[in-house]
């Protein structure tokens, strides 16, 4: 099975619920303290995004960009070359959203370890509307070469996250999200840029969640259990690097995949596991997520109902798949 | 630097430099022309006489830093590095070939020496500000200077003036953008494209220090890089007026030769003309 050191409390109501951007907060602080090349880049957005949790510890080290995201990137970018490690923090929507040649050319190109925070990313964003509901981010970083895309799964590995990026020394992009969502890692949870885990073992189906979704996946797997299916829950928080070997293994053995994020399904996680699988093995694919859509206002809560991204309105499709779809056995 | 050049040897050098980049040109088959021409004695000026530079340790850590914004005038760049003595002068058949460190737009991680990657416009005056805010703020080095050039044209780009609000802000002082006043880019006269005047009262009101030069006067090119190292309450900004294609009179003034590079009949003409100052000298092979 798996020996992935699961909250033990994670399917129960009163699982504790933090943003996951709190734990980017914690996260850059230690990594401020033990480094003191990492310095921090906002574009007004100081307060929302946490990084004002460094700015008071470390205000020499914080500099204040104003409502210029192009900037924001370019000036961490020269930053970088003085031999900082730049951490820059925006709305996803803005940053990447509007600054992704500076980001290709000075950055990513350029090779230098800048590192993209996108805050408030996802529909989860909420009342704001579709301007605010960047879902197009995963697309729009994984495509570029050098950088590293992490989607942190909860406030816990955002920490670990933040922490690990710090020292990566590489283009690196960090997705967070503004909504309390369930902690269902723990401080002794494993993470490490580009390692896949197994959180639940399984023979039937092979659930593949990144994000707050990898929590859904876990909330499906436990209702499939009582029809007597046994799916594995792959969670992903690293989308580039791939953890190839980790997700290949597990669809291998249980031939099928369904993957779930809260981002365009067209170039993100779900476009990358379907490279993946179409290079490798023909086993079917499911992939959950926006549907070649934008979002709307509304609560979190609704839109998240309303398009489809929980456990309880993701199951009828889940089980139409498992029903339908045959499990791909190599030598077919 | 050994030896300090004197005016007339930076002259000579900078029309070194303008052989090299017609060379250069004539080789690739492709690139720009006009724009490098103009800032010869620009880019020759700062890399052999004002900036602090180690060439054969290109990232020693007390080194003045140069950004090129406009990536596309380039070879300018690469043939002042050579006569700096970055690389060999050979290397420079290389540009934009297959395998060579001589990419077409910089690349910082192909060839020591390049402090950015440029090419889409706009995005050199940030990163230098990057460098200066770090030098000034973080690390407490006043003595060392960031220098930019930057093309006219390239000042339509937004990001260009996201970044003088930014470096007025933070009287980013070691900061010294010069802009290569060529009044031409690819569709035709700045003024015509997209009008930047008053050039000036835009930076002053960015709250930058402005400085006027005749961008082919080394001796003005100086004196306007020690002024700007002077004032210390302001980034500065130095206007430089040049021509462009200068020194190779069926190439000046003519926005055409913005991205066109030149035919071997041409670069023969070209040489030619460089070679005698436009005929004003004769040399005993003529």
């Amino acid at each position: 099975m798996t020996d992935y050191a699961l909250n033990p409390h994670y399917a129960s109501d009163d699982v504790t619920r933090e943003p996951n951007r709190a734990g980017f907060g914690r996260g850059l602080l230690e990594a401020g303290k033990k480094n003191e090349a990492i310095v921090a880049l906002c574009a007004d957005l100081t307060d929302s995004t946490q990084i004002s949790v460094f700015r008071d510890a470390f205000p020499n080290r914080f500099v204040e960009v104003g409502i210029a995201e192009q900037n924001l990137v370019t000036v961490a970018s020269g930053m970088a070359r003085a031999g900082k490690i730049p951490f820059t923090a925006s709305y996803a929507a803005f940053s990447p959203g509007r600054n992704w040649e500076q980001i290709r050319t000075t950055i990513c190109l350029n090779d230098q370890p800048v590192k993209i925070v996108g805050a408030h990313a996802g529909i989860s964003v909420g009342p704001d509307g579709a301007t605010h509901q960047m879902l197009e981010d995963i697309a729009l970083m994984r495509v570029l070469p050098n950088m590293v895309v992490v989607v942190p799964g909860d406030s816990i590995e955002a920490e670990k996250a933040t922490l690990a990026i710090a020292e990566n020394n590489s283009p690196s992009y960090l997705r967070l999200a503004r909504e309390k969502t369930p902690v269902f890692t723990t401080e002794h949870s494993p993470f490490e840029i580009g390692k896949a885990y197994v959180l639940r073992g399984g023979d039937d189906v092979t659930l593949l969640g990144t994000g707050v979704m990898t929590y859904h996946m876990l909330m499906i797997a436990r209702m499939l259990e009582q029809d007597g299916i046994h799916a594995e829950v792959v969670h992903v928080p690293t989308i580039k690097p791939l953890d190839e070997e980790t997700i290949l293994s597990s669809i291998r053995k249980t031939g099928r995949a369904i993957t779930a994020e809260e981002a365009q399904i067209a170039g993100g996680f779900g476009g990358a596991i379907a490279e993946l699988l179409s290079e490798h093995m023909p086993a079917p694919l499911k992939r959950m997520g926006m549907h070649d859509r934008f979002g709307e206002s509304g609560t979190p809560d609704e839109l998240a109902v309303h398009f489809k991204l929980t456990a309880e309105t993701m199951i009828d499709d889940v089980r139409g798949f498992i029903d339908k779809v045959p499990q791909y056995k190599p030598g077919y | 630097m050994s030896e300090k050049l004197t005016v007339i040897q930076l002259q000579h050098k900078a029309n070194d430099v303008r052989k090299s980049i017609i060379k250069m040109l004539l080789e690739a088959g492709s690139g720009h022309s006009a724009g490098p021409l103009g800032m010869a004695e620009l880019v020759t000026t700062l890399y052999l006489d004002i900036m602090n530079i180690r060439p054969t340790q290109p990232n020693w850590n007390e080194r003045d830093y140069f950004f090129l914004s406009n990536g596309h005038t380039i070879p300018v760049q690469y043939a002042a590095m050579a006569e700096a003595g970055y690389f060999e002068k050979e290397e420079l058949k290389t540009l934009r070939k297959l395998g060579s460190r001589l990419q077409g737009h910089p690349e910082r991680t192909k060839l020591p020496g390049l402090e950015n990657t440029s090419g889409p416009l706009g995005s050199g005056v940030s990163q230098a500000a990057g460098v200066a805010y770090s030098l000034q703020y973080f690390d407490n080095q006043p003595h060392r200077f960031v220098y930019v050039v930057t093309g006219d044209g390239e000042l339509n780009e937004g990001n260009i003036w996201e970044a003088a609000m930014f470096a007025g802000k933070y009287k980013l002082s070691q900061l010294c953008v010069f802009v290569d006043r060529n009044n031409i880019q690819i569709d035709g006269n700045t003024e015509d494209v997209m009008p930047l005047e008053s050039l000036r009262g835009k930076w002053e009101n960015f709250g930058w220090h402005v400085q006027e030069i005749d961008g082919h006067n080394v001796e003005s090119i100086q004196d306007a890089a020690s002024m700007a190292r002077a004032i210390r309450e302001k980034p500065s900004v130095i206007i430089a007026h040049t021509i462009p294609g200068k020194g190779v009179p069926f190439m000046e003034y003519d926005y055409k030769w913005h991205g066109g590079a030149p035919n071997s009949e041409q670069a023969k003409e070209a040489l030619r003309k460089i070679r005698t100052l436009d005929g004003k000298i004769v040399g005993e092979h003529e």
